[in-house]
């Protein structure tokens, strides 16, 4: 039962949300709710609530029929194949963001945990480059991509995508492991350091694995964030076969077909939760280094 | 495995007008004070007295996790820095301070972990341990499953896993309760006679300092210096019965006088 739980609570969740959207749909009104509004003066006011007409807000079923459907009418792919495509690609370019984030992420937790005078000279840093908007960061890359092509370096167009989701990815994991390889009680620091051990030995023997509750947080932070990171960066750079082209591209279909750009935005939210989903079993295998587990 | 020290061989702690000094926000803290206090080999001492009298800091300076500021201090006859890394001496605290993700057997293995690259050694050193405190049967188990006595007795095991000349014990038995810290104390007790090893114990615990001790060192603070030096001249075997005896009662009565008592002014203080 307690095994169940959490399934059971998750389903009703997404229950829930359906129940709101097809309640909303009901009895809001056809044209939403709009404050401030001039007569005869078209799109002013402040929208507050949206419109509930069929081509603003199509009935959940319809969007869940639209996904299992044709993609483009008679015999032509099933929309959920395009869509599990673009997804896979996606999460293929986010992984190797991930993984790209986390190498980097580490390698500054190190460093600043090992240096005190690193760590008040870095972190500020690493949180400002977090307030730099990736819109503007992706195409730099991009163009930074395409100079180091015509160089004889081939720089195809995905690794742009994907250093731009590490570049939001490794943010949390940097944090998030030198806020674990600091955690050590001094009890343990003294002890290592009483049996004569020095920085390898107690970073391997104590810091590491105390930091293991630590960074699996800090490991889904970035799975999460990696996977928004590529889906940006897919729009803003213009790389073709991702989910988040695919989104753009079906968004300007809306007016004939309503349904249709929603199953991409399916498939985006079932993309994040199998990044963040791999990540706790990943969790699984280093079960138990989490005794005594700290809250993130 | 076990190294044995023979009593008399030596001197395990020799400290000489050893001083600390802290800097604090209002100035200076002096913690400790022209300390002269010798430890032979095999000797088991106690350092007691009110919070704040230095005790603590002085054990924290044989083990060198903290550096006289004046003063001259040796560990079998080298610097404190030399023992520490020759692994002369085992530590245990207050809190056990055993790492989470290791079994009790993973524990006391630390330290063999760092100096003896041979596995099977390492098991049969481990197993010997286990069986010394009494948990053979929870080797398996982590730190977690075991009661507060238990987690401090893996402490000792790993404190006197390689076999060391000399153990520094800051208040192990400060958490526990009354009856567990008793039946730790005799254990502790034929411990340290089987092994032989000198033993630097800090309490603030008067039967305690007496029931285990040869000497009681009595430490007072501000600056913290040594007051007073008893003898307990009690032996090598402490029964139970030890507890209730006359002989008992009136080491207990002499230590509390020293702790209580107006301070003996000795010739060689300010």
């Amino acid at each position: 039962m307690t095994r169940l739980r959490p399934v059971l609570l998750g389903l009703a969740g997404i229950v829930a949300l359906v129940v709101v959207w097809e309640l909303y749909k009901a009895l809001g009104p056809a044209n939403g709710v709009v404050l401030f509004a001039v007569d005869g003066d078209r799109g002013s006011g402040i929208r507050i609530l949206p419109r509930t007409h069929d081509r603003a807000m199509p009935h959940v079923w319809d969007m869940v029929a639209r996904l299992f459907g044709a993609s483009s009418g008679g015999d032509s792919t099933p929309m959920w194949q395009l869509v599990l495509a673009a997804a896979l690609t996606t999460l293929g370019v986010a992984a190797v963001g991930w993984a790209l984030g986390l190498v980097v992420g580490a390698a500054l937790a190190l460093v600043m945990q090992r240096w005190r005078l690193a760590e008040s000279g870095i972190l500020p840093w690493i949180v400002v480059s977090q307030t730099v908007p990736l819109v503007a960061f992706a195409p730099l890359i991009a163009s930074l991509g395409r100079q180091a092509s015509q160089g004889g370096f081939p720089w195809p167009e995905w690794m742009s995508v994907a250093v731009v989701a590490s570049y939001l990815a490794f943010f949390p994991m940097a944090v998030g492991i030198l806020r674990g390889l600091q955690s050590p009680d001094r009890i343990h620091l003294e002890l290592l350091r009483s049996y004569g051990a020095g920085y390898w030995t107690t970073l391997r023997k104590l810091r590491l694995p105390a930091a293991v509750p630590y960074l699996l947080p800090a490991l889904r932070l970035g799975a999460a964030n990696a996977v928004v990171g590529a889906i940006v960066a897919e729009v803003s750079i213009n790389m073709e076969g991702g989910i988040g082209r695919m989104i753009i591209g079906l968004a300007s279909q809306g007016s004939s077909d309503p349904a249709k750009p929603w199953s991409p935005i399916f498939g985006a939210v079932i993309l994040g939760l199998v990044a963040a989903g791999s990540v706790a079993l990943l969790g699984l295998v280093l079960s138990r280094y989490r005794r005594g587990e700290v809250p993130a | 495995m076990t190294i044995p020290a023979t009593p008399g061989a030596g001197v395990a702690v020799k400290a000489a007008g050893v001083s600390k000094t802290f800097a604090a926000k209002s100035g200076q803290v002096h913690a400790l004070d022209a300390i002269d206090l010798e430890v032979a080999a095999g000797e088991f001492v106690s350092l007691i007295g009110p919070s704040g009298c230095g005790k603590s800091t002085l054990m924290r300076l044989i083990a060198d996790l903290d550096q006289p500021s004046g003063g001259r201090l040796e560990v079998f006859g080298k610097s404190a820095s030399q023992a520490r890394l020759d692994q002369d001496y085992g530590i245990a605290f207050q809190q056990a301070g055993l790492l989470p993700w290791r079994t009790v057997a993973a524990n006391i293995a630390l330290p063999l972990e760092l100096h003896v690259p041979s596995k099977a050694e390492r098991a049969s050193r481990v197993a010997e341990l286990a069986a010394m405190v009494g948990l053979s049967d929870f080797t398996g188990h982590f730190p977690d499953q075991l009661s507060g006595g238990m987690q401090q007795r893996v402490a000792i095991a790993r404190a006197l896993a390689e076999g060391p000349r000399l153990l520094l014990m800051d208040e192990p038995f400060g958490a526990l309760d009354e009856m567990t810290r008793e039946r730790m104390q005799t254990e502790l007790a034929r411990i340290s006679t089987e092994t032989g090893a000198a033993v630097v114990f800090v309490t603030h615990s008067i039967p305690e300092a007496v029931y285990l001790s040869d000497r009681v060192v009595v430490m007072s603070p501000r600056p913290g210096r040594i007051t007073e030096v008893i003898d307990v001249p009690f032996g090598s075997s402490r029964e139970e019965s030890l507890r209730e005896s006359p002989e008992f009662f009136a080491k207990v009565t002499a230590v509390r006088e020293a702790l209580h008592g107006t301070p003996v002014t000795r010739a060689d203080e300010r």
